[in-house]
């Protein structure tokens, strides 16, 4: 019972925090919002044993990504956003067509597809297990990823690095 | 006892409200956080299957979503602020041209 109280509580924060995020129209608002569905989502994992996977959660995606992106906001000095005119048939079919969709998807989910229960930390995950995993059996696509995040971080660099001196001269020729 | 069934709909109900944001934002920067509230989305529902199936791979896989979370931000950040010096715009209505 406590259980499902404290899944529903941190699901209700999350949805809220997305739905805010939806919602703000100032960048920097949609980020902190943002912040809240990440930290419960958190939660959710701990409830579902993946104590290490919360633990990343936090410190990777709450902490890492989200200073990235409100660093970004102070840089461009980011303002309200312009409210500008959406398309009717957008409005007309996209909008009823989207609850239809989630109301029929969350009732086949919770009526019709028969899962089981889970536990309170049903599945744990501590890091000795998971860094066994990752360095045996996942070995390949860790390093894939490893070469993935060298090749970002060289076309970040090039890609924010300033033009500087060489602008004016592809403009005059 | 909380259903799978629970997990996979706050997960659908995320990666809507991402998809929703997508279509309807108008600044770029909160358009990438859409997508990163959709891949959140998709870790959730991860972590629910690897509890349910037993299997750890699952909690693997969510690493590796944040991996490519990750590097798209900060490469997708580092575009933002090239089209933010050429266009001195975050609108995305106003980014229109491909060449100026």
């Amino acid at each position: 019972m406590l259980h499902l109280i404290v899944f529903s509580v941190f699901g209700l924060v999350c949805v809220a925090g997305a739905v805010n995020l939806l919602v703000q129209r100032h960048p920097i608002n949609s980020a902190l919002s943002l912040v809240i569905v990440m930290g419960s989502l958190a939660v959710e994992y701990l409830l579902l044993g993946a104590e290490f996977v919360a633990a990343v959660q936090v410190i990777v995606y709450a902490g890492a990504i989200m200073v990235l992106f409100v660093f970004v906001i102070m840089l461009l000095n980011a303002g309200e956003e312009e409210r500008s005119k959406g398309s009717r048939v957008a409005m007309l079919f996209g909008v009823p067509g989207m609850v239809i969709g989630s109301v029929l998807m969350a009732w086949v989910l919770v009526a019709r597809s028969g899962t089981g229960n889970i536990a309170v930390g049903a599945l744990p995950g501590p890091p000795k297990v998971i860094g066994w995993l990752l360095f045996h059996d996942f070995l390949l696509p860790f390093e894939v990823t490893s070469v993935l995040v060298l090749i970002a971080i060289m076309g970040a660099v090039v890609l924010a690095s300033h033009p500087g001196s060489k602008q004016p001269d592809k403009r005059e020729g | 006892m909380v259903p799978l069934s629970y997990y996979l709909v706050l997960s659908g109900i995320l990666f809507a409200c991402g998809v929703t944001g997508f279509l309807i934002k108008r600044n770029i920067i909160a358009i990438f956080m859409s997508i990163e509230l959709m891949l959140n989305g998709v870790n959730l529902s991860f972590v629910a299957f690897a509890a349910q199936w037993h299997a750890l791979s699952g909690q693997i896989f969510v690493f590796f979503v944040m991996v490519v979370a990750a590097a798209e931000a900060a490469v997708g950040l580092a575009i933002i602020i090239a089209v933010y010096r050429t266009r001195e715009t975050l609108n995305v209505d106003r980014v229109n041209l491909l060449k100026l």
